[in-house]
């Protein structure tokens, strides 16, 4: 006998990586350890952001990377070199990290140290605006970085990725004085998208603005150990 | 190519859902995805890769159907809905106020699936 039958699911077409990331998740929670997933289009600045802000944070973080650079070392041994462990997570040519992923670069890690050390994981994912936003890998909170070269535009063109960031960081604006660009128009921008959000202009070379986005990621840690109760995520 | 990773992430979502029925195999005739506007997938692009995906698997000959959900958003000011756009900003009309409501577009949702159920894999293949 062949009934047609019709199962009615309000399943989310990414659930098998909504599950892996709620295991990540209450692994991060277990040890009260703050995940941060770093996402930008390609060279917008994430390696270089982390290398001045681990640097700067060593003295009051522990901390380690997950490193999303796909075919090359060179990002994990840029961050070696500020002195805390790396783990790079090799996937071929996929564009972005997925729960699965993270989570075998977990198992890495811990063939290393105890998570429960640590304070921050810095997730650096693939250099890709688009589905990056996409793949919960079981962060507490994403962090998009829009370099000011790449121009004003680039939040109203890639909008999911700005929508879904906690915290956007507007990066390279040492270079604003040589670009007939304005700041204020990459914020409104932002904004458009994600009245809600963190946005910080930095700039890893001058310095600039950094000191506020420590004062984020400080105060992000203190967010997470007030309150340890895992956070249920969200499923689109 | 973002399809190809969601389409395989639709497959380990399917996977999932044949385990319920063990120890019968469903066979599949169509999957209904609802796909929100504001989202990074590209319908055609998903149908195109699921065909490639599928062939030689359980789920060979199952249709992807893609119904398309458009992004409403709605006025946190006034509470009436309205689909926003890139050129304004994806401000609402009526107060000028920033998209912070998304009542709907985000969707990825497989809605349900049309199928048949035969009793067991075993005797299915000594019919035949
Ligand atoms: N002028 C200027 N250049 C910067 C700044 N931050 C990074 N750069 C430069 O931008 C280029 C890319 O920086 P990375 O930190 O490697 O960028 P990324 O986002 O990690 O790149 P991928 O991992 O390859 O996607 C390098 O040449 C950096 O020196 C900045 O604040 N100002
Ligand atoms: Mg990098
Ligand atoms: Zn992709
Ligand atoms: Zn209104």
């Amino acid at each position: 006998m062949h009934m047609p039958l019709e199962d009615t699911l309000g399943l989310n077409l990414l659930a098998a990586n909504q599950h892996q990331a709620e295991h990540n998740r209450a692994h991060f929670d277990a040890w009260s350890l703050l995940c941060l997933n770093v996402m930008s289009s390609p060279g917008a600045g994430k390696t270089s952001l982390l290398e001045h802000t681990i640097t700067a944070l060593a003295s009051d973080l522990e901390m380690a990377v997950l490193e999303g650079d796909m075919t090359t070392q060179l990002d994990a041994q840029r961050l070696e070199a500020v002195g805390v462990p790396v783990i790079p997570i090799t996937t071929g040519r996929a564009c972005h990290l997925d729960a699965a992923m993270v989570s075998g670069g977990l198992s890495l890690l811990q063939q290393r140290l105890d998570p429960a050390s640590l304070d921050v994981l810095w997730v650096e994912n693939v250099g890709n605006l688009v589905c990056p936003a996409e793949f919960e890998v079981g962060e507490h909170r994403k962090v998009a970085l829009l370099s000011v070269t790449e121009g004003d535009d680039k939040p109203l063109k890639y909008p999911v990725m700005f929508r879904e960031a906690d915290c956007v960081l507007i990066t390279k604006t040492d270079l604003l004085p040589y670009l007939p660009v304005d700041l204020q128009r990459f914020e409104a921008h932002i904004r458009e998208v994600n009245p809600r959000c963190t946005v910080l202009p930095v700039s890893a070379t001058s310095g600039d603005g950094l000191e506020a986005w420590y004062r984020w990621v400080l105060s992000s840690c203190a967010a997470l150990r007030a309150d340890p109760s895992p956070c249920v995520l969200v499923p689109a | 190519m973002h399809e190809v990773d969601m389409t395989k992430c639709l497959l380990l979502s399917m996977n999932e859902w044949r385990t319920r029925h063990e120890p019968a195999v469903p066979t599949v005739d169509t999957v209904h995805l609802q796909v929100g506007a504001f989202t990074c997938v590209e319908p055609d692009q998903l149908v195109f890769t699921w065909q490639a995906a599928v062939r030689g698997s359980w789920l060979d000959g199952a249709r992807l159907k893609i119904e398309p959900v458009p992004l409403v958003g709605r006025c946190v000011v006034c509470s009436s809905t309205y689909a926003p756009s890139a050129e304004q900003g994806y401000r609402s009309p009526c107060c000028e106020h920033p998209m912070e409501e998304i009542e709907s577009g985000r969707e990825l949702r497989i809605r349900s699936v049309d199928y048949t159920l035969t009793s067991t894999p075993l005797t299915v293949a000594s019919a035949s």
